[in-house]
């Protein structure tokens, strides 16, 4: 092997890449947020009291878990508009596909966090008057996302790797951004080099991040 | 005559088909100490758990104060609204024999959780009320500790002072020593003879017959799926008349000395 690396054209890009890293971190942002919360509605009514919630709730995650965000994402963006007269952007297909997808997940993880937690503890918070929603709120919860934290943080790691997918409709991201450098400079190994090196330098301080969190919550244990 | 704080009639409860109890009445009048014994298996906890209806009675009604607890104007088990055993459980405190504290919150805020989520009473407030409970049982110094920093018998006497902050008319007591090393039982049974000789009503399910004989104003002997005897603890501890009610107390005192 006697490549003869050449950073220097991509580095002329550097803008071009960090209009790419804004796309990104705006789409992960979002589906973040989306993913996660309604992850956790979506937990809840896999445990409601109503047959339909529970039986709507647990299709969606079945239904989204069981079928690859590519698809997902094309579908949304090439044949939503052909069903209902709206258009879609990349930006709203990227996050349908990538919310829903992440919401089915960690759906799961909520719910088995939920379910981790000694019936013992329901029933003391029912005993001093509590109703179902402040016992969930003040006694499940806070003992569950600790518990569920390192799941979490793995979804939030996928969540931010899987806005490479919304390249697939050009949206605006690093990967997207980087095929473009790479197509004008043909320069595809160090052009992907560098976005992988990127998305490196992004997440490991974030992951780094909730370890700590993990410890200071860890505390009362 | 005083009227009952909690009357049964009729209760009835069932798991899968088998009966655990039925027919049960009871009355429990301001001050009562009732003991609840019987052989594992006869339903004491069951019982005391559909009182404050954490489990579901299958038939039967409950009464606090002369009033009816649940709806059963549409004929069969009774229903309970979601609001109705919010307020039923702040009048009957209880204590599991597991303790289940909170394990994320201080000592003082398992004892202030109640008041501030439940009754809205502001944080401030509640601590000042959590702290007054806590020395009732001797933890003031524990406050801002967390639940596992505790022995077996601290955890106990911090769920008693939870269940203390909401002023409960009863207090049920699900074997509270059942979980302790023998050595920790004792600072508990403690408490709770504090608590009886400041005249509160209480139910207590227990293995430790000497305590209830010393402690109870009534025993309640459950066998055969329902009350089998109960009378003074000098009536059924000392001259029990069934044949039962004998049998579980020749077995609990075989290796007395």
């Amino acid at each position: 092997m006697n490549y003869n690396w050449n950073f220097e054209s991509v580095f002329d890009n550097w803008w071009a890449l960090a209009i790419g890293a804004v796309g990104t971190l705006r789409l992960f942002a979002v589906c973040l947020v989306i993913g996660m919360s309604l992850g956790l509605v979506v937990a809840l009514g896999r445990r409601s009291r109503s047959r339909p919630v529970r039986w709507l709730s647990t299709a969606f995650v079945e239904f989204f878990r069981n079928t690859p965000v590519l698809v997902q994402i094309l579908w949304f963006y090439y044949a939503l508009p052909i069903l209902a007269p709206i258009e879609i952007s990349p930006f709203m297909a990227a996050i349908l596909g990538i919310s829903l997808n992440s919401a089915a997940y960690s759906a799961e993880i909520y719910r088995g966090g939920i379910q981790s937690i000694e019936p013992g503890q329901w029933e003391a918070a029912r005993a001093i008057g509590m109703s179902g929603l402040q016992t969930l709120r003040r006694v499940v919860l806070p003992q569950a996302i600790r518990r569920i934290i390192p799941a979490l943080t793995n979804r939030g790691v996928e969540i931010f790797k899987m806005s490479t997918l919304a390249s697939v409709v050009a949206y605006v991201e690093l990967l997207q951004q980087g095929k473009l450098i790479a197509s004008l400079n043909f320069n595809p190994l160090e052009v992907y080099t560098v976005v992988a090196a990127i998305f490196l330098i992004i997440l490991y301080p974030i992951v780094r991040m909730t370890y700590s969190v993990e410890r200071r919550l860890a505390r009362s244990d | 005559m005083a009227d009952p704080v909690l009357s049964l009639a009729g209760l009835e409860k069932s798991f899968d088909g088998h009966t655990v109890f039925a027919n049960v009445d009871l009355q429990v009048m301001p001050g009562d100490r009732i003991a609840i014994l019987g052989a594992s298996g006869s339903g004491k906890s069951t019982l005391l758990r559909c009182i404050n209806v954490l489990e579901t009675p299958d038939g039967g009604a409950i009464e606090i104060g002369g009033k009816a607890v649940g709806d059963g104007s549409r004929g069969g088990p009774a229903r309970f609204s979601e609001r109705e055993l919010c307020a039923l459980r702040q009048r009957v405190g209880m204590v599991f024999q597991q303790f289940n504290l909170f394990p994320h919150m201080t000592v003082a805020g398992n004892v202030a959780e109640g008041l501030v989520t439940v009754r809205g009473i502001p944080a401030a407030k509640a601590r000042e009320r959590a702290l007054a409970e806590l020395k009732r049982v001797g933890l003031a110094d524990k406050a801002d500790t967390y639940p596992s920093r505790l022995s077996g018998g601290q955890k106990q006497r911090v769920a008693i002072a939870r269940a203390l902050a909401m002023d409960p008319e009863i207090l049920l007591f699900d074997e509270p020593t059942s979980a302790l090393d023998p050595a920790l039982v004792g600072e508990v049974l403690s408490v709770i003879e504090h608590l009886a000789n400041e005249g509160r009503t209480m139910l207590l399910v227990t293995h430790e017959i000497g305590f209830a004989y010393h402690v109870a104003t009534k025993i309640v002997f459950l066998a055969e799926g329902g009350i089998y005897e109960t009378g003074t603890p000098d009536e059924v501890l000392k001259h029990p008349k069934r044949p039962l009610t004998r049998q579980f107390l020749a077995e609990h005192q075989r290796f007395q000395f």
